[in-house]
């Protein structure tokens, strides 16, 4: 196993994102810490696509830091991100999961075995030998699962995962998603689904134009919103 | 070669001296096709997955170079390789390795900036999930390349094509020896200037005939692997 | 996976490449600079295989005009020089970039035309052919490539009297090219071209094209052969290059050159000055 140095907490200090003349983050300031699954929601364009870039590394901020476990900069070593859209390499679902491996810097002769592991967790073992490309969009966001487990991530960030899937794919995506979380990985995962939230949250981020409006365990913000914003949004309304 | 004969029978007869004509243009062209692919992809997708000052006038030079007169890439590679050249002492003017080179500097341009474009458009699809997977700057030209390959494949027959169908350049630096450097084109060149016109466009079709199968067996293995991997 | 395909292929490259690299020094042949029409009529296509089973050498020809051909010579890029265009070759010894020249062979040049002959040259002798061609502004193809013919050509029109180079012509057409494009474009234009007696006899697409003037004693066409001086360049496979020359002038070779035959015809007659035995 690699050096383990933690990622957590993953604290924003103030942190802004500006494109041009638009602010998408407005000076955030929160922490991750382990513990159950963090649900971010919120209406289109509140930010919660660039806060998961932010706090995966993939997106800087204009004002402001990033500290992963104390430290500004930080490999990804022991993070992953699902993308709403996956990329499938075009070669096989095994050959995939061999490639995130193969990244993450599995011995070469382990790669397989641990292939085969991580489908078989995800319930794709019958399809390895498929050519990725041709999975349904379910199976294709299982296998990218596969890839980010394969990566051993202590943090694995989800952006609106199941935003193209019929009931049936998230229930399997929701399912994986569930048991990384109680293998100890802390997941982060923005989400446009209350029912989703009320089946995997622990505690909920609730965005509004960038900024957080309100932050509480998942009970007590779905039945008991403390913000007007929070209870327009759980009640359906326009949150403008 | 005897001149009585159509291109075509010669085929059936079996005619030792076409045979061997065939056999070097297709030694050299795909010589230099593999050549090139081994310079000009590593180049292309590095000019697409790297920034740096002078990037645009690279792009547009090496679109433009493309279309680099083979005569002209002819003649400088004879110049270079003369004895009175600087690489004179080589001692290969004249011969089937002096029209790989020519030829592999006439495809590495065409080679190189199809790589640029496909890799480029590539990258914009895979950026997000490569950069979360943290791979290795050499790791992304690898992993883009190869998940590009039948968009590559496509560049690989634009450069065989080129190579094939060019005539200055290894006419220049190969001097169209009878037994020795004589390849298809030149042959064609040839036999029309003697005014053996039907033979000419006899060992033309015969040399179009071969560029065809060869593109159909580019796109078998094509369907045959993309069903493969998708 | 990908990266045994790249070893594949790159295995694949440097093995056709190694395929096609030429011999080592050893090898035993020699690099011939000559004229199109030696190689046109196929004289080298008969001749060469005889020296190889006499010498056991590869004689690589490179075809191109006179001119050109003791270009490349000079470049150093050939052993042998093999051409007809004896003031020419003269030089080329005088400049030190031959050993010495030796007469081979002559065919002779004869004037093409269209069977219609617009400048009513035929059965002429050449000098007043070319007036006429001149007066009347009949077409006139012209090698224009500094080759044999192209001299040969240029010292007619300065003995008929015309001043070739002041005139502006759209009735003499320059090409640039070998004796086949001229006959090609002769034939296409139904104009008078200057040709060498082998490569008319082996040109298949005369069209309306035939002899119109011949014989004339101005017509004579000297080939001849010279070693590139080793002095010059050190590269030169003087021993083989050496045998090759001697070969074409010895009674062997000049034998074979005049058994070379198309249709009946002999296209070269040879004239090497003979050697005390």
């Amino acid at each position: 196993m690699r050096a383990t140095v933690s990622d957590l907490p993953l604290v924003l200090d103030g942190v802004s994102v500006r494109a041009g003349a638009a602010t998408i983050l407005d000076s955030l300031s929160l922490s991750i810490t382990p513990g159950a699954p963090t649900l971010i929601v919120g209406p289109n364009g509140s930010g919660k696509t660039t806060l998961l870039r932010l706090l995966m590394g993939l997106a800087v901020p204009s004002v402001g830091s990033v500290s992963w476990g104390g430290r500004t900069e930080s490999k990804p070593v022991r993070r992953a991100f699902l993308f709403q859209r996956p990329v499938m390499l075009r070669r096989t679902a095994a050959a995939n999961v061999v490639y995130a491996l193969a990244q993450a810097g599995a011995p070469r002769r382990e790669r397989a075995a641990r292939a085969a592991a991580l489908l078989e967790r995800v319930g794709l073992a019958d399809l390895a030998q498929r050519p990725a490309r041709k999975l349904s969009g379910g199976e294709q966001q299982r296998l990218a699962l596969a890839r980010a487990l394969a990566r051993d991530p202590e943090i694995l960030l989800l952006d609106e995962p199941t935003a193209s899937l019929d009931p049936a794919a998230t229930r399997g995506v929701e399912e994986i998603v569930l048991m990384a979380a109680q293998s100890g990985i802390k997941i982060v995962m923005a989400s446009h689904d209350l029912g989703q939230v009320r089946r995997l949250a622990g505690e909920v981020m609730f965005m509004v134009r960038g900024a957080l409006c309100e932050r509480a365990p998942s009970a007590d913000f779905l039945d008991h919103p403390s913000t007007p914003e929070a209870a327009a949004f759980l009640r359906g309304d326009l949150v403008i | 070669m005897s001149d009585q004969f159509s291109a075509w029978q010669l085929i059936i007869n079996g005619d030792a001296a076409l045979f061997a004509i065939v056999r070097l243009s297709l030694a050299v062209s795909l010589s230099a096709v593999a050549l090139a692919a081994l310079i000009g992809m590593p180049l292309g997708a590095l000019i697409a997955l790297t920034r740096f000052p002078g990037r645009s006038v690279l792009v547009v030079l090496l679109n433009a170079m493309m279309g680099l007169p083979p005569v002209v890439v002819g003649l400088a590679v004879y110049l270079l390789l003369s004895r009175s050249g600087p690489l004179g002492a080589m001692g290969i003017l004249f011969t089937p390795t002096a029209m790989v080179i020519a030829q592999t500097i006439l495809i590495v341009p065409i080679i190189a900036a199809l790589t640029r474009q496909t890799i480029e458009d590539l990258w914009a699809e895979y950026r997000d999930e490569l950069t979360a997977m943290d791979v290795s700057p050499a790791g992304r030209m690898a992993t883009l390349l190869w998940d590009a390959r039948f968009s590559l494949l496509t560049a690989l027959l634009a450069g065989f094509g080129r190579a094939a169908a060019e005539v200055g350049a290894v006419m220049i630096v190969g001097g169209n020896i009878d037994g020795f450097t004589r390849t298809m084109t030149t042959a064609v060149a040839l036999e029309t200037s003697k005014g053996n016109l039907p033979l000419a466009m006899g060992l033309g079709l015969v040399l179009v005939a071969i560029v065809l199968a060869i593109n159909a067996a580019a796109w078998g293995t094509r369907v045959w692997s993309e069903r493969q991997a998708g | 996976m990908a990266s045994r395909l790249l070893s594949l292929a790159s295995a694949l490259a440097f093995g056709a490449l190694a395929s096609l690299a030429p011999a080592s020094a050893q090898d035993r042949s020699i690099v011939v600079a000559s004229t199109t029409s030696t190689q046109d009529t196929g004289l080298f296509g008969y001749l060469l295989p005889l020296f190889k089973a006499k010498a056991n050498i590869d004689v690589k020809v490179i075809a191109q005009g006179t001119g050109q051909a003791l270009d490349t010579a000079r470049r150093g890029d050939a052993d042998v020089v093999f051409v007809h265009a004896s003031s020419q070759e003269e030089k080329f010894v005088a400049d030190g970039f031959g050993v010495k020249r030796f007469d081979v062979m002559y065919n002779d040049f004869v004037l093409i035309g269209p069977k219609s002959d617009p400048a009513g040259v035929k059965g002429k002798d050449i000098e007043t052919a070319l007036k006429a061609i001149q007066s009347k502004a009949a077409p006139f193809v012209s090698r224009g490539d500094k080759s044999g013919t192209h001299s040969a050509e240029l010292a007619l029109w300065k003995l008929a009297g015309v001043d070739i180079a002041a005139i502006k012509r759209p009735w003499y057409r320059e090409i640039g090219q070998g004796m086949g494009p001229a006959l090609n474009t002769a034939g296409a234009m139904n104009g008078y071209v200057l040709s060498d007696r082998g490569t008319w006899i082996s040109f298949k697409n005369r069209g309306d094209l035939e002899i119109a003037v011949e014989g004339d004693r101005w017509l004579f066409n000297q080939y001849g052969v010279m070693l590139v001086n080793p002095e010059k360049f050190p590269s030169v496979k003087k021993e083989f290059g050496q045998a090759f020359v001697d070969w074409l002038v010895s009674a062997e070779g000049q034998a074979a050159i005049a058994a070379y035959k198309i249709d009946g015809l002999q296209l070269f007659f040879p004239n090497a000055e003979k050697k005390g035995s």
